[in-house]
C-alpha cells in the first residue's frame, strides 16, 4: 500500500464521523447470498472468487439504497473457519478479492469495510482455540484486508470480551485502519447480557480502552432491543456508537425465514438511536436494501448530494 | 432442617423460585456432608476436588447412583439455575461441565455395568450448513448430567444422518440447533426428512438455537422449543412422557 493511499484510507472513516456526519451501513448478507445462489452447506467467502458478480451488485444495491459504507462479504474468512472447507490456503485471495468486489459497487465516497466475524469456537482453556493461533488468524485477515483496500475493519457479532479484544490489537498492530467492534446481546432476567455474561456497558469500556474507534452491537435482536442496549451504551461513553439491527427475530413462512420488521416500523427505531445519538446506523439479519431506504429517509432529511 | 455444608447453603440462596427450592432444599438435605462437599466444588468448577471425591466416595461404599443423584446432580442443578437466572454464563457452565465430566469419568463405567436404564436416549447435532455448537454443547452437557444418553452428531448434520442416528441408536428424542438465521430453516428440513422416511411418530423432535423462538419451533412443526439448557432438559422429559403416552 503506498503513503498516500494510507492516509487516505486511515482518515475517510474517523474524518466524516468527525465532522458530525452520521454514516449508514448496509443491510444483511447473508440471506441476499442464499437468494443469489449459495447453496445450503457452501461457504458464503467462496462467493467472493466463483460469482464474484453476485457480490459486487449486492454492495451496489446497498450503496444505490443510500449506504455511505458496506461491509465485505468476509465475516467467515478467516483460516480458522475457511479450514472447515478446507479453504484455508484462500484466506488472503478471499479476503482480497472481497474488498474488490465491494469496491466495484462502490461510488466514489462509498466507504467500504472489512468484516471479521467471529472464530467460531472459544478459546482455551475453555475452547481449543489457542490465543497465539486466534491472534495469528485474526492478523492474517486484517492484513489482507488492508491490501485489498479496505476503509477500516469490523470485529463483529462477538459474544467473548477475550477474542474481540484480540481482535482488535491484530488490526491496530498490522494495520492502519479505523478499527470498530460490536457484540451480540441477548435479554435475560438481569437485563443485557452477551452469551459469555458481557454487560453493554462493560463492552463499550473494554473495546474502547483496547483502541476500537467505534463501538457498538449487532445482531440477536429487532430494534426496539438496540434502542434499549444503545441508550446503556451511550450513557458510559461519548465516543462513536455502531448499531446493526436484525429485522425482528425471523418465524417461518413456508418453509422460508420471514422477518417481522418492516422498513417502517424500524425506520422510527433508527430515528430514536440517530437522537442517542448512535453514529453509524445499518441493518443486520432480514434487513433488505428497502430497509436501509427508509433508514436513509429516517435520519437524513437533507436529500443527498449526488 | 437446613443446608449443613456453609457454602452450598450460600450458593443455593440462588435459588429463589419456591417450586425450586423446596425441590432442590429437599434433595440437597437427605444427603450427607460429603456429597454437599461434591455438589459445592461442582457448582465452583473445582475440577480436581470433584475427581478426588468421587473417587473417595467409591472408595467408602457410596453407591455410583447415590453419587451423581446426592451429589453431581444437586450440584448440577443449581448451576442450571444460576445460568437460566444470568448469575453465572457460559464461562462458569463450561467449567462445571468439566468438573462433572471428571466425577462421571469414574461412575459411568458402573452405572452402564450395573445395567441401570438411561431415562431416555436423544440424538442432537448443529443443522446442515451451521458450524456452531457451544449452545448444543451445553444443552448435552445438561441433559447427561440428567441422566440421558446423548449421542453427538456434531456440526453441519444432515436430515439422513439424523434419521441414521436415530435408527442405529434406538434414539426417542431428536435435537437440532441453528445459531444462524439462514440456517435456521434447515431443522424444518430434518422434520420433513423424518416425515418422509416414516420415522416422525417414533421421535420427538426439539429445537433451540439463539434466534430460534417458540413461533418459529411451532411453524416448522417442531414438538418442542426451549430456550436454554436447562429448559432443554425440562423439555426434553416433558417429549419423553408425550411419546410413551402416544405409544402406549
Amino acid at each position: 500500500m503506498t503513503p498516500e493511499a494510507e492516509t487516505k484510507t486511515a482518515t475517510g472513516l474517523l474524518e466524516r464521523l468527525a465532522a458530525g456526519e452520521l454514516l449508514v451501513f448496509d443491510g444483511a448478507t447473508g440471506s441476499y447470498l442464499q437468494e443469489h445462489g449459495l447453496e445450503p452447506g457452501g461457504c458464503p467467502e467462496l462467493m467472493n472468487a466463483e460469482q464474484p458478480e453476485v457480490v459486487q451488485q449486492m454492495a451496489r444495491q446497498y450503496f444505490e439504497a443510500g449506504s455511505d459504507m458496506v461491509l465485505t462479504n468476509t465475516f467467515g474468512a478467516n483460516r480458522i473457519g475457511l479450514a472447515r472447507y478446507d479453504l484455508e490456503d484462500r484466506t488472503s485471495e478471499l479476503n482480497i478479492k472481497a474488498v474488490e468486489n465491494a469496491r466495484a459497487g462502490a461510488p466514489a465516497n462509498g466507504l467500504v469495510i472489512g468484516s471479521i466475524g467471529p472464530l467460531g469456537g472459544l478459546l482455551e482453556p475453555l475452547g481449543d482455540i489457542s490465543e497465539d493461533g486466534a491472534f495469528e488468524a485474526l492478523s492474517e485477515q486484517v492484513i489482507a484486508l488492508e491490501e485489498g483496500g479496505a476503509d477500516g475493519v469490523v470485529i463483529e457479532t462477538q459474544i467473548a470480551l477475550e477474542e474481540t479484544l484480540l481482535g482488535i490489537r491484530a488490526a491496530k498492530e498490522n494495520t492502519s485502519l479505523p478499527v470498530m467492534a460490536t457484540m451480540v446481546f441477548d435479554k435475560g432476567p438481569r437485563g443485557y447480557f452477551t452469551m459469555m455474561g458481557v454487560t453493554p456497558e462493560q463492552a463499550v469500556e473494554e473495546l474502547e480502552k483496547a483502541g476500537a474507534d467505534i463501538v457498538g452491537t449487532n445482531c440477536g435482536n429487532g430494534i426496539e432491543r438496540m434502542v434499549e442496549i444503545a441508550t446503556k451504551m451511550r450513557a458510559v461513553t461519548d465516543g462513536y456508537l455502531l448499531v446493526q439491527s436484525n429485522a425482528g427475530m425471523p418465524t417461518l413462512v413456508k418453509g422460508e425465514n420471514c422477518y417481522p420488521e418492516t422498513p417502517e416500523f424500524m425506520a422510527d427505531g433508527y430515528a430514536k438511536l440517530a437522537e442517542l445519538p448512535v453514529n453509524i446506523l445499518g441493518g443486520c439479519c432480514g434487513t433488505t436494501a428497502a430497509h436501509i431506504k427508509a433508514l436513509v429517509e429516517a435520519v437524513k432529511p437533507e436529500p443527498m448530494a449526488v | 432442617m437446613a443446608i449443613q455444608h456453609e457454602g452450598l447453603a450460600k450458593e443455593f440462596e440462588w435459588v429463589t423460585r419456591p417450586g425450586e427450592q423446596k425441590h432442590i432444599s429437599e434433595s440437597i438435605e437427605k444427603t450427607d456432608l460429603l456429597m454437599q462437599e461434591m455438589a459445592y466444588q461442582l457448582i465452583i468448577g473445582a475440577n480436581t476436588e470433584v475427581d478426588r471425591l468421587t473417587k473417595e466416595a467409591l472408595d467408602k461404599g457410596y453407591t455410583a447412583n447415590d453419587v451423581l443423584d446426592d451429589g453431581l446432580l444437586n450440584g448440577m442443578a443449581i448451576v442450571g439455575v444460576k445460568f437460566r437466572d444470568n448469575i453465572i454464563f457460559v464461562p462458569e457452565v463450561l467449567v462445571s461441565a468439566r468438573a462433572m465430566k471428571a466425577g462421571m469419568a469414574h461412575l459411568e463405567p458402573i452405572l452402564s455395568a450395573s445395567g441401570v436404564e438411561p431415562i431416555g436416549t436423544v440424538v442432537m447435532g448443529t443443522v446442515k450448513g451451521d458450524l456452531h455448537d457451544i449452545g448444543k454443547n451445553l444443552c448435552i452437557m445438561m441433559l447427561r448430567g440428567a441422566g440421558f444418553i446423548v449421542h453427538d452428531l456434531g456440526v453441519d448434520t444432515a436430515p439422513d444422518e439424523f434419521a441414521d442416528a436415530v435408527e442405529e441408536h434406538d434414539a426417542q428424542l431428536v435435537g437440532m440447533s441453528a445459531l444462524l438465521t439462514t440456517t435456521m430453516p434447515n431443522m424444518g428440513r430434518v422434520i420433513d426428512y423424518f416425515e418422509d422416511v416414516g420415522l416422525r411418530d417414533e421421535v420427538r423432535m426439539m429445537v433451540g438455537g439463539a434466534p430460534v423462538t417458540q413461533e418459529f419451533a411451532d411453524e416448522m412443526g417442531a414438538d418442542g422449543y426451549a430456550e436454554n439448557a436447562v429448559e432443554c432438559v425440562e423439555k426434553a422429559k416433558e417429549l419423553l412422557v408425550l411419546l410413551k403416552e402416544l405409544k402406549g
